[in-house]
Formats: structure tokens, C-alpha cells, sequence
């Protein structure tokens, strides 16, 4: 009820704690057009892209597949499939090293592509949208295997089906781009804006809402000016959407931040904005699901920054899901210097990537090398309480106290201070002047956490096996008992009736004690006699 | 004077009737301390602490015949949780009762398994699947790694690997820094 009033409520903007003004470095990668990037020679499509369980293979090695044909579906309702980004023939179904924080390898499909292009026949495009059901359009989503391309990679059909207890009234497409660098959304909202409002409009069918807002930082004038020339080419039916700028300060990108911001609600604690009544999806997300509603195509590709001072010509371009990053440097001019770090995803959030030979997944927004001094890492200092962090905390947490407890491994009090709500954004690192790791120790915490809940669950499993085990011993035990005495009352039984021999026996006692007794009788009648005569 | 001893009487009387009707009303089944115990204990029915099982270890426990570093798979963690529990000092782990090791997962050779169903009765939960004569195999998921399968396999096929770390359980590392040489703050000053 608050998102639809203030929806319609004249513009205005609210603010949250903190925030960065940070150097924003996008020009230097959006100065070209963005261009197809070359077609790799082969392809490798890890099976878990996505938040929830990894795909499963539907395709054996050997096989020839076309493009846009489903190579993994779905498992489960928290899934997505995947979609062969290009024709060629499944080289193998193996272990490669994708963008992990971890390094480690997971399984792969590698497609050898032939350089055919030849497309699998598509579902037929759904061009009258407002006629399908909402559960279509999910059905749809799904089957196209689109995840929020904002970074989460969370199923976006998931999204589009809110709690039916819940009341949606409030659709928000995030256009912030917030982070320093990357600049993909920046171009495609720029180039691919009438998609942008068209997957905006699915979506809200979708979601039965009528209020919609874009959120876009006023750092974008071209995209905004996009936008807003592609909004005005459609009817009537974009009436309940407006677009809004929102001031430049990292990280108004954040999906809590943006919300905050546009509306001025707080989503919960460790909640989602749909508990009060809003959706959020990235407009990378809403351009995919417009090409999968309105052309039946998957999500095959996406839009990837490329840029840093390690890279010659840094420029976003069009990538196939699964090619590998050291192509996509190639085709930016190459490494122009010794590059001390290459990052997946921006400076502020980003993760160190061990190898250039991992692929591009459905999230991987930005591919940054950096080779300056400004990467060398300051040395790390005791922590001086100045209180820094908590000033810049866009989540409103303690920063401060979060770290001390991390440190001590005190996980119980780390969750009571919100751990949790922590978006790793970085601002608190950033400004520390001790130069402490924050993140890496909220990183660190986090999975520590998750760890022992795995590590207690597993125990709790192992328990009431375990009891289960005792339980059936003794009922085994019991049931042996108890089969062994009926066994011995039966043989008492048949021993005692009715059983030939022992009659015979009895008989042959029984004419034996009479003989006796009559032997007996004799003697003492003899004896008798004796005393007589 | 008989009016305060006939109320003092009364008084008494009834507060008696009440905590008598309160300990059979209120009962508590069992000793919740040893639940409490066990909640703590990693449930890995091992034995090593010298119980047989988890439940007899945290009864013993709660009955002060037991040690709380007797759990080598709980680790240091774990002494530390059951001292903080039962108000005892934690200590190192006694080496007697083994070494904390990572985590293993028992798999069975299955070219030279035979078929004895022996390792099946020593699983203290049921982790192994078999018949007579046919090859046995171990349910990874719900292998606790405690070894009791080991011992009584008659030929050997029983090996104990480490867990292997996936994308799903790898966890970061916590960050070690020059700076925690560095005194602390509170002790520099």
C-alpha cells in the first residue's frame, strides 16, 4: 500500500547511511558501441551459474547441438537450465576451473563450436503478452533459463512468483550501476533500451502490478535520455512507469539501497523486498526476459565490461555465455602491462580470479585488470575504534564491532550484530585508515557460519540415525526373543500332546509297574504259604 | 500464638500440597543436561571417547565420570563449547583418545569386497548398503568417518578418504596479516 501511493507520488528521493563518492572510471570503456565478440573455438558452460541446485546434462559428448538448444535443465524449482550459445558438437562433459573465489574447477559442458551459427528451432514469440497468463510468462522465463543478471544470478521465474500471500504493488528495475568501472547496464541501456521498457512491461503482467519505477544514477545522461525516448515510443500501455535518477553514491546500486532510495522503505531484516510488497529485478534481466517472451530466444549472451588500466582498449562487449576471458582481453587489445590482479565483477566487490582461462557465466558483469600501484595493498594496522566504518555503512551495521568479533571467531554475537544484512559492498574497508581487510573477515565469517550449520545438521542427521540404529537392534532383538519362545512353546507342546510314542511309552511303564505289582503280589503269596506249612 | 501456629501450619501445608502437585504435573522426563550435552557432542558415534556413542559419553558427562576432552572429532571447538556448557576449564584434547584428524569419509573397494555384511552390523548409522554375498557400498552423504567399519572387514576394502571440498562447502579463508603481529592496541598502550 506504501510502494503504490509513493509510486504515484510526486518526485522524490530519500537517502541511507553512508556511502562512497568514489572516482567512477566508466568513460574510459564506454566511448565504442558494443560490438558481438568474436566467436570462441570452444565454449565451456559450467552447470551451476545460478543460486539453487546446478542443471542437469541432457546432452552426451559427441552430440551435435544447435544454438539455443537446452543442454541442462532445471532440477528443482530453484534452478535454471542452459543453453548451447552457439551450434557445434559437445567436445566433453568435465571438470574446468570457473570464476570462483575458490579457483576450483566444477563440471562443464565444453562445446566445440563450428561457426554455423544454426539455430534449434525456438519456441514461437508470445507477441500479444498481455493475453498470456502470468504462469505462461513464467513458464516461459524459465524455459529460457534467465537469472537476475544483476550479479545474484538468483531464477528470475522464481521472482516474477511472489508469496500469493504477499501483495505485490511495486516494480522496480535497477539501472544503478553503482560500482566504479563496470559498465555494461550503462551501454545497454543506451543500446537496448526499447527491449529494456518492453521485458519491464512482460514483467509487470507478470507480477499483476501496475506501478513500476527505473532507477538509474544521474552519472547516465545517455542512457537515461535512452530510456526515456524509448518509453515515450510506446502507448499507453507504459502509463504507471516512470524513471528516475538517483544521485551518484556507491553503493545506490544496492538492491535494499535503491529501494530505500526510490521509496524511502527499509526492507527487514535478513528479508526481501517482496515482504514489503516490492520486486526488484536488474534491466539486463528485464532485456532477457523481452527476448525470450517476445522471440522464444534463451539467455545465451550478455553484455560484459572489459576494462582497467591493464587492458589496451577497454570497451563492453555483446558475450556469448562460456567464452573464455583471455579471448575477451584479446579482442580489448591484450594485457598492456604487467597486470597484478584480474578481477571478476568491480573494484569495490569484485573477487580475485586465479586464471584468465575461466569463462564468462550468466553473471560476470565486468572483467577487471589492473596493473598500478593503486592495487598494492597498504599494511594493515590495529583497528583505532575512530568509528570510520559505521559513519559509511550503507546496511547500518557496526562495521567495527562485526570486525573485532570475526577476529575472536565469535560467531554467536557476530549474528546478533546483523552479519547477515552485511552486502559486502566495501565502504568500510575503503575508508578504514588502518587499512583492515573488513570484508575478507565478514567473508570469512559468513561461510564459517554456514559451515557449522552444515556441520549441525549433519550431526543432527547422523543422531536420529543413529537412534534409529539402537532402536533396531532391540527390536530385532526382541522380535528373535520373542520367536524363539514361541518355537519352544510350540516343540513343548507337541511333545506333551497327543504323540504316538509317548503313549507307547506310557504304556509300556504302565505294564510295567502292573508286572511289578504282580511279581511283588506273588512273592508275598508265596511267602504266605511258606509261613503256613 | 495457636492462631500463628495453626496459619504457619496451613501455610505450609498448602505450599506442600502445591510443589507436590507441581513434581508430578511439571515432571521432567529424563536429565535435560545430557540432551544438552549431546546437542554439543559432533554425533559421529565413533566410540573413541571410550562410550559407545555420543548419548553415553554426555551421560557420562553429566554424571562427572567423564572428561570433556575425550572427543577427538568434536576438536578444539567442541571442548571448548562443553566446558563453556558444564563450567569446567577447558583442556587439551587427550591423546589417548586419538588426534583430531579432518574429516573422512569411508569408501569400500569394490573389486574386493566379498559380501560379508559385516561392516553393515559395525555402522553405527546405518551408512552402509549391502546383502550376503553382494557388493557393499557406503552412503557418502551420511558417513560420519568414524572408522567402526574398519576393523571388522575381513578383507581389508575398507580405506578411509578425506572429505573433498566443493564449490558449495569451501569457505573463506580468514585473513592472516602482518598486522596481527603487531601488538595489540590495548597492550601497546
Amino acid at each position: 500500500m506504501v510502494a503504490r501511493s509513493l509510486a504515484q507520488a510526486p518526485f522524490r528521493l530519500w537517502t541511507f547511511n553512508g556511502g562512497l563518492r568514489l572516482a567512477s572510471h566508466k568513460a574510459e570503456s564506454t566511448w565504442a558501441a558494443v560490438t558481438h565478440a568474436a566467436l570462441p573455438k570452444r565454449l565451456i558452460l559450467p552447470l551451476q551459474q545460478h543460486i539453487g541446485s546446478a542443471a542437469k546434462v541432457i546432452v552426451a559428448a559427441g552430440e551435435r547441438v544447435r544454438k539455443g538448444q537446452l543442454l541442462a535443465k532445471a532440477d528443482g524449482y530453484i534452478s535454471a537450465g542452459l543453453h548451447a550459445p552457439s551450434s557445434g558438437t559437445v567436445a566433453a562433459l568435465r571438470e574446468h576451473p570457473i570464476a570462483h573465489p575458490s579457483g576450483f574447477s566444477a563440471s562443464c559442458v565444453i562445446l566445440e563450436t563450428d561457426g554455423l551459427e544454426e539455430w534449434c528451432e525456438l519456441p514461437p514469440p508470445l507477441a500479444d503478452y498481455l493475453a498470456v497468463t502470468p504462469a505462461e510468462l513464467r513458464q516461459r522465463v524459465r524455459d529460457a533459463g534467465i537469472v537476475g543478471l544483476g550479479g545474484a544470478c538468483f531464477p528470475s521465474a522464481v521472482k516474477l512468483n511472489p508469496d500469493p500471500s504477499v501483495r505485490i504493488d511495486l516494480l522496480i528495475l535497477n539501472g544503478a550501476e553503482c560500482e566504479p568501472y563496470i559498465t555494461c547496464d550503462d551501454m545497454l541501456m543506451r543500446e537496448r533500451a526499447r527491449q529494456i521498457i518492453g521485458g519491464l512491461l512482460i514483467m509487470r503482467h507478470a507480477l499483476q502490478v501496475k506501478a513500476a519505477i527505473i532507477g538509474i544514477e544521474d552519472n547516465k545522461p545517455e542512457a537515461y535520455a535512452a530510456l526515456v525516448r524509448a518509453l515515450a515510443e510506446y502507448g499507453m500501455e507504459v502509463e504507471g512507469i516512470s524513471i528516475r535518477t538517483v544521485p551518484t553514491l556507491y553503493p545506490a546500486g544496492g538492491e535494499k539501497q535503491l529501494l530505500r532510495v526510490l521509496t524511502g522503505c527499509e526492507v527487514p531484516s535478513q528479508g526481501i523486498p517482496a515482504e514489503i510488497g516490492m520486486v526488484c529485478h536488474n534491466v539486463g534481466t528485464a532485456a532477457a526476459v523481452f527476448d525470450a517472451v517476445m522471440e522464444g530466444r534463451p539467455l545465451i549472451s550478455r553484455y560484459v565490461t572489459i576494462t582497467g588500466d591493464g587492458v589496451r582498449n577497454p570497451r563492453v562487449l555483446d558475450v556469448l555465455i562460456g567464452t573464455p576471458i583471455s579471448e575477451l582481453i584479446e579482442q580489448c587489445g591484450g594485457y598492456n602491462r604487467e597486470v597484478k590482479r584480474l578481477l571478476m565483477g568491480g573494484p569495490m566487490m569484485g573477487f580475485a580470479l586465479q586464471s584468465d582461462e575461466v569463462p564468462v557465466a550468466k553473471g560476470t558483469n565486468c572483467i577487471l585488470a589492473t596493473g598500478g600501484l593503486e592495487t598494492e595493498p597498504a599494511p594493515v594496522m590495529p583497528c583505532i575504534r575512530c568509528g570510520a566504518c559505521m559513519d559509511v555503512c550503507p546496511a547500518n551495521l557496526l562495521p567495527q564491532q562485526l570486525y573485532w568479533h570475526a577476529r575472536s571467531k565469535e560467531f554467536d554475537r557476530l549474528q546478533d550484530y546483523h552479519l547477515f544484512d552485511c552486502i559486502e559492498c566495501g565502504c568500510c574497508a575503503v575508508v578504514c585508515p588502518s587499512h583492515i581487510p573488513l570484508i575478507q573477515y565478514y567473508r570469512f565469517a559468513k561461510t564459517e557460519i554456514w559451515a557449522q550449520q552444515r556441520e549441525k545438521q549433519k550431526a543432527d542427521l547422523a543422531r536420529r540415525r543413529h537412534e534409529f540404529h539402537l532402536e533396531r537392534i532391540e527390536r530385532e532383538k526382541q522380535e528373535k526373543a520373542a520367536k524363539l519362545r514361541q518355537k519352544k512353546a510350540a516343540l513343548q507342546e507337541t511333545f506333551t500332546a497327543e504323540d504316538p510314542r509317548k503313549a507307547v511309552i506310557a504304556a509300556a511303564v504302565a505294564r510295567a509297574t502292573a508286572k511289578q505289582a504282580d511279581a511283588k503280589l506273588v512273592t508275598t503269596a508265596d511267602a504266605a504259604r511258606e509261613r503256613d506249612t | 500464638m495457636l492462631t500463628a501456629i495453626i496459619a504457619l501450619s496451613v501455610l505450609a501445608g498448602g505450599c506442600g500440597l502445591l510443589l507436590g502437585f507441581a513434581a508430578v504435573r511439571f515432571r521432567v522426563d529424563g536429565d535435560p543436561i545430557v540432551a544438552r550435552i549431546d546437542a554439543l557432542l559432533p554425533q559421529t558415534q565413533c566410540g573413541q571417547c571410550g562410550f559407545p556413542g555420543c548419548w553415553p559419553y554426555a551421560e557420562a558427562l553429566a554424571a562427572g565420570q567423564a572428561e570433556i576432552n575425550q572427543c577427538p572429532p568434536g576438536g578444539e571447538a567442541g571442548i571448548q563449547a562443553l566446558a563453556d556448557l558444564l563450567g569446567r576449564d577447558p583442556k587439551p584434547l587427550n591423546p589417548d583418545n586419538g588426534t583430531v584428524r579432518s574429516k573422512m569419509v569411508a569408501i569400500i573397494d569394490e573389486q574386493t569386497c566379498i559380501g560379508c555384511t559385516l561392516c553393515i552390523q559395525a555402522c553405527p548409522v546405518d551408512a552402509i548398503l549391502g546383502a550376503p554375498k553382494l557388493m557393499h557400498t557406503v552412503i557418502a552423504k551420511e558417513c560420519t568417518g568414524c572408522e567402526l567399519c574398519m576393523a571388522p572387514c575381513p578383507v581389508d576394502c575398507i580405506n578411509m578418504v578425506p572429505v573433498k571440498e566443493t564449490l558449495s562447502t569451501w569457505k573463506w579463508p580468514c585473513p592472516v596479516l602482518p598486522g596481527d603481529a603487531l601488538p595489540d592496541h590495548r597492550a601497546a598502550a
